[in-house]
């Protein structure tokens, strides 16, 4: 495969903690397998050389919560043959999206000693909704074994190996002892896409619901269960509004008022 | 490891010092020993290495979407009923690497494949378990040497159920709760007037070697029929019941309302299927490394509830859980029959109780299949 092309990767960050595009740097055994065969055109966190687009892959962190961002991302978009969105932020919005459901004015005032320097969107909405994307990568942060098969399934030509199941299959794969059923413990699994080797199950958890929605998400009916094992509305409110508050299926379960 | 039947009808009795004893010789005899062990919140099937990791005093109490670990004041070894994953986790393994190619200097090549696995000691193993190895074997016997190869080389010591857990049904679907064959070794545990016991039987040549070494005395009597009495009281205690007619009618009612209903709640998060003891699917999957020089193929547990397990060109046969949670129970009970000559449910329960939101295949059986003497 010595004739193969580099791949030109530009890494991009919206409104986001850097966790995910640090899972590149992350990579540690697999830093130099990743150096030989990506170019890295544009990844501010690695590098201050930068290139001009186009690029074969842009990787997007972080959701759109000002106006220039949502200018820049269709740039980026128009500079990029392939973009795939990375983590929470970018996939449903993220933590930042708890703003979707307040008054943007009421958290500024809290906050910032002179609120008419911000310039700020009223929501934070996930790359998706803003241009067409060609892969999501889920996780608050995202599993950097997905990132390795990614930027593989890309460098072969081949579909990447990227679950939209549940949390509950990999927990069966593993062994791990069912946190809900064994424990009563709320879990967000049932609901949740399958992806991060299992984290939280393994140690002794209910599954926090990182990855967002799996496929087919009955929300509906595990908020039910939940009820029905004694958490109220607003208990139950608190476990879908984390990381992925703002996605569909996740937004409407529970009720903040109610205890 | 069966090698036909035995004349020796003899129930010797073994002490707990004895059962350390037998584990002891299965190691001896280069076997991996798998037997239960508590695990987080749960009795397991893991690695024993002797007596002293078996989960005494411990029992259990499962419910549709319940489990909980119980305290017996007994000190029994086997005292629990069924651990959360048959040995449907060693027999038939969740992650199976098939094979794996390089591209060498010249041409592509084969990476050698993984040497075979010791053989397995199992112990502790239930009738319904016992059945559904059964079942798994015949599914596999022509099509994955693998499982053959596991089956044939795993050793099975027994353990008869001394109670059963509210979710159980083996007895209404005939495969439990005796152990009647398919075993090296049977135990039945008794702890009773002070003494704690193991009736021992053997089921075949290297069980009866095994045993003979051993050298324990002959059963009492007394403590025969208690066993037998108890059995009889495990059986007669389970309240769920599935008949196998009423499941062979499932394919009739395709379109009934209970299906819709069933999925109002289903969370089409495949536990049933992972934890059931005979069901079977995989996927393949096959990766690359970062060069493109070495491929390899996994095989991996899968279920008929994720969307891709129907995909076809343009998308999934089953889009919503009313059509999966009806693949789910028609292959196990109906058209299972079809293909094996046997339903592929044996009444563990398992799929009852791990549901995080407890549907019961009984229930569902019984909400679209008309009571044949009620009509
Ligand atoms: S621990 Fe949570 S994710 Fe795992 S099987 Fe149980 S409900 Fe599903
Ligand atoms: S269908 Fe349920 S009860 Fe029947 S064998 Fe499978 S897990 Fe056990
Ligand atoms: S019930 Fe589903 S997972 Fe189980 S063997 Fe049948 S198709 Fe496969
Ligand atoms: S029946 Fe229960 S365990 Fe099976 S997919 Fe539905 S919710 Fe999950």
């Amino acid at each position: 495969m010595a004739d193969r092309k580099k791949l030109s990767l530009a890494v991009w960050k919206f409104s986001s903690c850097d966790g995910c595009q640090l899972t590149l740097l992350d990579c540690e055994d697999q830093l130099l397998a990743i150096a030989e065969h990506v170019h890295i055109s544009h990844f501010l966190e690695a590098t201050r050389r930068v290139e001009n687009g186009p690029y074969d892959l842009s990787l997007v962190e972080g959701s759109v919560t000002t106006p220039r961002e949502a200018r820049a991302i269709r740039r980026i978009r128009r500079q990029s043959r392939r973009l795939a969105v990375i983590g929470a932020c970018a996939t449903t919005g993220g933590i930042q999206a708890l703003r979707n459901f307040a008054r943007l004015e009421d958290y500024i005032g809290a906050v910032y000693a002179r609120p008419d320097y911000i310039d700020s969107l009223a929501t934070a909405t996930p790359i998706t909704e803003h241009v067409p994307v060609d892969f999501e990568l889920r996780g608050c942060p995202i599993d950097k074994g997905q990132l390795v098969e990614l930027l593989s399934a890309l460098l072969n030509d081949r579909r990447p190996n990227i679950p939209h199941y549940s949390q509950c299959i990999e927990c069966k794969r593993t062994g791990a002892v069912c946190r809900m059923v064994a424990t009563g413990t709320p879990c967000l699994g049932p609901v949740t896409q399958a992806g991060c080797g299992t984290l939280c199950p393994t140690h002794g958890r209910g599954c926090y619901g990182c990855f967002g929605p799996a496929e087919t998400p009955n929300a509906d009916s595990l908020a039910a269960r939940f009820g029905a094992g004694g958490l109220g509305g607003r208990d139950i409110h608190r476990l879908f509004h984390s990381f992925n508050a703002n996605a569909p299926a996740f937004r409407e379960q529970g009720s903040p008022s109610d205890g | 490891m069966l090698d036909g039947p035995l004349s020796d009808g003899a129930t010797h009795a073994l002490e707990p010092r004895d059962l350390d004893r037998l584990i002891a010789a299965l190691r001896g005899r280069g076997y991996r020993v798998i037997g239960p062990r508590l695990g987080e919140d749960a009795v397991v099937y893991d690695d024993i290495a002797g007596t002293a990791d078996l989960p005494a005093g411990w029992g259990d109490e499962q419910e549709g979407g319940f489990y909980r670990l119980r305290r017996r004041d007994d000190g029994a070894l086997f005292g629990y009923t069924l651990a959360p994953q048959s040995w449907k986790r060693v027999l038939h393994p969740p992650r199976q690497r098939i094979f794996a190619l390089s591209t060498g200097a010249e041409e592509v090549e084969m990476a050698p494949a993984d040497p075979p696995d010791a053989p397995m000691a199992l112990i502790g193993v239930r009738a319904c378990e016992l059945a559904a190895i059964d079942i798994q074997a015949e599914v596999f016997a022509e099509i994955d040497p693998g499982y053959v190869r596991r089956r044939e080389s795993s050793l099975v010591v027994a353990v008869e159920c001394a109670e059963s857990a509210a979710t159980c049904f083996c007895a209404s679907r005939g495969d439990g709760p005796a152990v009647t064959g398919g075993f090296d070794i049977r135990l039945v545990e008794v702890v009773r007037d002070g003494r704690h016991l193991f009736l021992a039987r053997v089921g075949s040549v290297v069980g009866a070697d095994i045993l003979a070494g051993l050298t324990c005395p002959e059963a009492d009597p007394a403590d025969l029929a208690f066993a037998a009495d108890r059995l009889g009281r495990v059986a007669a205690s389970q309240t769920r019941a599935l008949d196998d007619s009423a499941g062979r009618k499932l394919g009739d009612f395709a379109l009934h309302a209970r299906w819709d209903e069933v999925a109002g709640r289903c969370l089409a998060c495949g536990n049933c299927t992972m934890v059931c003891p005979t069901c079977f699917c995989t996927s393949v999957e096959d990766t690359t490394d970062l060069a493109g020089t070495r491929v390899e193929r996994w095989r991996h547990w899968d279920s008929c509830f994720t969307l891709d397990f129907s995909y076809l060109h343009g998308g999934a046969v089953r889009p919503g859980a009313a059509s999966r949670y009806r693949q789910w129970i028609t292959h196990k009970l109906a058209t299972w029959h079809d293909q094996f000559g046997r339903s592929g449910c044996v009444g563990c329960g398992r799929c009852i109780t791990w549901c995080p939101v407890g549907i019961d295949i009984t229930e569902e059986v019984r909400a679209i299949v008309p009571d044949e003497n009620e009509r």
